[in-house]
């Protein structure tokens, strides 16, 4: 298969970027989207050009460091598909593919594709954990939880903290991230005792992060490779206002 | 380290909680003053008696006013603030974005409301304080089925009040089933019932309130 890329070059955080295209062919259809890069950049680096930078880690799908804006759909058109996941066969033949970094003020572009995601860090840092001494792994079952508890736990869970529901919110709001957080520790026992505080701070940090204001668009859970659904958003909101109003 | 905590309306999801709120309180009157409207079609004594009724009400309208119009103004400066806010979080848009789960409704929430303010200040101008006249009949304060019959006859002004009426359905569409999910008031198994209640309000305020320029329009409703 044959492709041309507009690809968004950007030397560093200060400079301002721009698209540079790219013709690739001889490309197989079971080439994946990061292999794409690979390929290109193997023939960039061939004649002397600096190679796009892009994240990647696992390319399985699990990680979350991969990921782009792919003719305007955060990571891919496919639903729940990481773009590590993304194959060349879901384009077709002589397609213009443009890619560009995630935008928002909270995620500023570092070089090419490459944003700083260190904004969803520090919103864990500030609540998304536990911080009772759990001394050593307690036995089975000594804690019991209903099932839809722990099923829910698991839902949202499954967030990999990509940032593509950032990506694809009109807003540029965190809020289905920090939600999927928010959410899972607030449906098991043992998230309860920090409940009240740890929403407070973590909404409080993604605000003061830069991120945008959540309208319901649904964009994000549509976006979001592992499927995590907006309902953890009205988790969220009742969280924060059973904070506002006991804590 | 320690973390900083916002007071509840500097979140965003506050001000939205407010936003639903202050949306909830003007929705509640859009209906209870179009069902009072409806009453045209039972002929002028009807209407005007009702008018009369409202205004013998004194201080108690006047605190219903007072809520009705710091609700619209509340949210408003909510709606502005998360805006504004959502704005700056993306100082560079995409080259391009394709929309996969927005409705039309939700996208275009930002352009309809203003417009309906704008409109809102019409309509008051109109038939409230009687000082815009496009039918060039004198305004009768004390003869609400004539300012309204005498207006709607004039074709334009029906067209803006029908197509007004359209943005505020498409308003409350999304309005009513987003408030429901900044309030918290979303589960699974009653989602349906979410997004049907939205469509039921928007649809049930266009059909009742486009009615009346329609029913003017078509000559059914004639000037007493
Ligand atoms: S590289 Fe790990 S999810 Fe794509």
């Amino acid at each position: 298969m044959q492709f041309t890329l507009k690809v968004w070059r950007q030397a560093d955080r200060e400079a301002t970027g721009d698209f540079v295209t790219y013709p690739v062919d001889d490309i197989s259809a079971d080439t994946s989207f990061l292999e794409l890069l690979d390929i290109l950049n193997e023939r960039l680096l061939a004649r002397g050009d600096e190679p796009i930078a892009f994240d990647h880690d696992c390319r399985e799908g699990i990680c979350g460091t991969c990921g782009c804006m792919v003719n305007g759909f955060a990571h891919s058109h496919e639903r729940e598909t990481t773009l590590c996941q993304l194959h060349m066969r879901s384009f077709t033949d002589g397609e213009t593919i443009i890619i560009e970094p995630w935008r928002s003020r909270a995620f500023p572009v570092l070089k090419d594709l490459i944003v700083d995601r260190s904004a969803f860090d520090r919103i864990i840092q500030s609540g998304g954990f536990i911080a009772i001494c759990a001394g050593s792994a307690p036995d089975a079952n000594a804690t019991p939880i209903p099932k839809e508890a722990a099923d829910r736990a698991m839902d949202a869970a499954a967030c990999i903290g990509c940032g593509a529901c950032v990506a694809a919110c009109p807003n540029a709001a965190a809020m289905l991230f920090t939600s999927a957080k928010i959410a899972q520790l607030a449906s098991l026992p043992q998230g309860h005792p920090e409940r009240i505080e740890r929403v407070k701070k973590m909404v409080s940090t993604m605000e003061l992060s830069g991120f945008g204001s959540c309208t319901n668009h649904g964009e994000c859970e549509a976006a979001c490779p592992k499927g995590i659904s907006v309902n953890f958003i009205a988790k969220l909101n009742r969280e924060l206002i059973r904070a506002a109003l006991w804590g | 380290m320690t973390w900083p905590v916002l007071g509840f309306f500097n979140t965003s999801t506050g001000k939205k909680v407010g936003m639903g709120v202050t949306g909830f309180v003007v929705v509640g009157f859009v209906i209870a003053h179009m069902a009072g409207n409806l009453q045209v079609f039972m002929g002028p004594e009807k209407l005007n008696q009702y008018a009369a009724f409202l205004v013998s009400l004194g201080g108690l309208l006047w605190v219903l006013r007072g809520i009705i119009l710091l609700a619209a103004v509340l949210h408003v400066i909510f709606a502005t603030q998360v805006t504004l806010q959502s704005w700056r979080a993306r100082p560079s848009s995409y080259a391009v974005y394709r929309y996969q789960a927005s409705s039309y409704a939700a996208r275009t929430m930002r352009l309809g409301g203003p417009m309906l303010a704008l409109f809102i200040i019409y309509h008051l101008l109109h038939l409230t304080f009687g000082v815009v006249q496009p039918a060039g009949e004198a305004f009768d304060p004390h003869h609400v089925y004539n300012n309204v019959v005498y207006g709607f006859q004039v074709w334009w002004l029906s067209a803006l009040y029908i197509v007004a009426m359209g943005l505020l359905a498409l308003h409350i569409w999304h309005g009513v089933s987003s408030m429901l999910q900044s309030v918290g008031l979303n589960h699974p198994k009653w989602n349906p019932w979410r997004f049907g209640l939205s469509a039921l309000v928007a649809g049930a305020v266009a059909l009742g309130n486009i009615s009346m320029p329609l029913a003017v329009l078509a000559g059914l409703i004639q000037p007493a």
